[in-house]
């Protein structure tokens, strides 16, 4: 009994300090972002295997989900003669929700664990360490870059994943279930209001992009340095990172939808 | 006055105390070695000079100047007077050898291209790698990696360099080329160089002084010459490696006829 509690308390005390630790990673991180606009090439850098390495699953992902929108939605409206309103279904699922979440679960499993593989690695090969050695400090050179790099790619892959689903939606909805292509897009245009749906989305996935990057960072600078450490630190990035996707998810979708 | 000043130094991993009470002198100018057997701490010993790990009591002067008092800032001034040579080399893995090179001069001053291309060539030349420019890291052996990493290590003139187990794992002919570079550098630049091994017959051909180090204390110092011919026992054990003396070659435990005849114990 004492062990259990003496463990717990172990347990605590040891997530109590990785917060800290990771708090205080993030301030770091920030601190180093103003640097960043003298070097941006950095950043331009990092902009293209965290965001153009990642748009080919989006393109895929995105067009998958929106036909799926597209079957499902049309099966439960038309037995309301309402298959007209398939492309407003179709646009807002994805802007409101679908694209930021999914988009940013594949971010995870795709931009995440490879920067966490790649900062774990460079961190057991002594990299880092070589580098402050050096006088030059990571965090400011190689951690920022990534970081802001994460949050400026992620809004815009969820943008291709949602106008990507909207094709996918109009696709199936127009070419194999015949829904008038007239009434499909202006009752979307006439229903997705600029500041209530398309922003709100925005919001979430600069969000996401956020949570998303700092985790994978984060674990990356903080694995255990050897193979296994960092195998298991990858792991980590994207489990967390989903639950991390899902419950912020409930809580903005709460605080922007909520009132309605 | 030294150029590395330790005092009354303690540092503690866990419980155990990894340096309990060491006092070590640097002298500019010469090459130091501390020695000492694998785990006693020879790396982390150097992460302390470099700043990057904090003692838990005692002090640590470069160069008049406290280690662990300064600002960030500071520090970091002062780190790009010291160079370091991990284990590994540490070399920047996508970064070909030349921009390995390059890479502190591009991080810390404005010169032009040109400028820093010969600045380059003449450090890659001084270890012997100038036609290697254009390889990867990962296309060098053990032995070329950590000559780039020597050449980037002294790319900004440090004053003083720091290298960790240089000649482990090294075959003859690397092994030769590295002792020969350390000292020649030494030399050339007029740095001051603490190297630290276990390699006794290689670190004994080019060190001035010696630190013995084991057990979280200093146990032995001195010229080569004085440690060579030294009266303790743990001494010669270490200095000509022999197998068994007062390092016992079993790791302590049970008795090894006890271990044999109760196996059901060896739960
Ligand atoms: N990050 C760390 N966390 C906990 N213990 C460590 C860490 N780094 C090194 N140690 C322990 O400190 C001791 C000294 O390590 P090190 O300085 O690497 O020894 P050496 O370089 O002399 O072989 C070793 O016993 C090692 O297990
Ligand atoms: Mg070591």
């Amino acid at each position: 009994m004492i062990n259990l509690i003496r463990s717990l308390g172990r347990w605590g005390l040891g997530t109590f300090e990785r917060q800290g630790r990771a708090h205080l990673f993030l301030f770091n991180m920030l601190l180093g972002i103003p640097g960043l606009f003298l070097r941006f090439s950095l950043v331009v850098q990092q902009l293209f295997s965290v965001g153009v390495l990642s748009i080919l699953i989006i393109l895929i992902s995105g067009l998958f989900v929106g036909m799926v929108l597209g079957l499902q939605g049309y099966n439960t409206l038309v037995d309301f003669g309402a298959e007209e309103s398939l492309g407003v279904l179709v646009s807002l699922s994805l802007v409101r929700e679908l694209g930021p979440v999914v988009s940013a679960l594949l971010f995870a499993g795709r931009a995440g664990s490879a920067l966490t593989a790649e900062i774990g690695l460079m961190k057991s090969t002594e990299q880092l360490s070589g580098m402050e050695m050096m006088a030059v400090d990571p965090i400011r050179r190689i951690i920022a870059p990534r970081f802001l790099a994460g949050i400026i790619a992620m809004p815009l892959l969820a943008a291709i994943f949602s106008a990507v689903g909207i094709l996918g939606g109009f696709l199936v909805g127009h070419g194999l279930l015949g829904v008038d292509d007239g009434a499909f897009w202006s009752q979307m245009q006439a229903k997705t209001d600029l500041y209530d749906d398309i922003l709100n989305g925005v919001i979430k996935s600069v969000v996401f992009g956020f949570v998303v990057t700092w985790i994978a960072l984060f674990e990356g600078h903080d694995a255990t340095p050897t193979s296994e450490g960092v195998g298991r630190a990858t792991t980590r990035t994207v489990v967390h990172s989903a639950f991390a996707i899902l419950g912020l998810d409930f809580v903005l979708t709460a605080l922007m939808f909520g009132d309605e | 006055m030294p150029l590395v000043k330790i005092r009354d130094l303690h540092f503690y991993r866990g419980n155990r105390a990894i340096f309990d009470g060491v006092n070590i002198d640097i002298e500019r100018g010469k090459v130091t070695a501390i020695m000492g057997p694998s785990g006693t701490g020879k790396t982390t010993l150097l992460k302390l000079i470099g700043g990057q790990l904090r003692p838990h009591q005692g002090t640590i002067e470069v160069d008049g100047q406290d280690v662990h008092k300064l600002s960030h800032s500071q520090l970091y001034e002062l780190r790009k007077r010291m160079g370091m040579l991990f284990q590994s080399g540490a070399l920047l893995t996508d970064l070909n050898v030349y921009d390995n090179v390059a890479f502190p001069l591009r991080e810390h001053t404005d010169l032009p291209e040109s400028l820093i291309r010969d600045l380059v060539l003449m450090k890659l030349q001084s270890v012997g790698l100038r036609n290697a420019r254009n390889m990867s890291p990962n296309e060098l052996s053990g032995g070329m990696a950590r000559r780039v990493a020597l050449a980037r290590a002294v790319a900004l003139e440090p004053m003083m360099i720091m290298y960790d187990e240089p000649f482990t794992g090294q075959d003859p002919i690397s092994m030769g080329t590295l002792v020969n570079l350390i000292h020649r550098m030494n030399d050339a630049m007029g740095l001051t160089s603490i190297v630290v091994s276990h390699d006794v017959a290689e670190t004994a051909e080019i060190a001035d002084n010696i630190y013995l180090l084991s057990d979280g204390k200093i146990i032995e110092q001195g010229t080569t010459l004085q440690l060579k011919h030294s009266s303790s026992q743990w001494v010669q054990q270490f200095m000509q490696g022999l197998p068994d003396g007062p390092v016992p070659f079993h790791y302590g435990g049970r008795d090894y006829a006890d271990d044999l005849l109760n196996p059901e114990e060896n739960a």
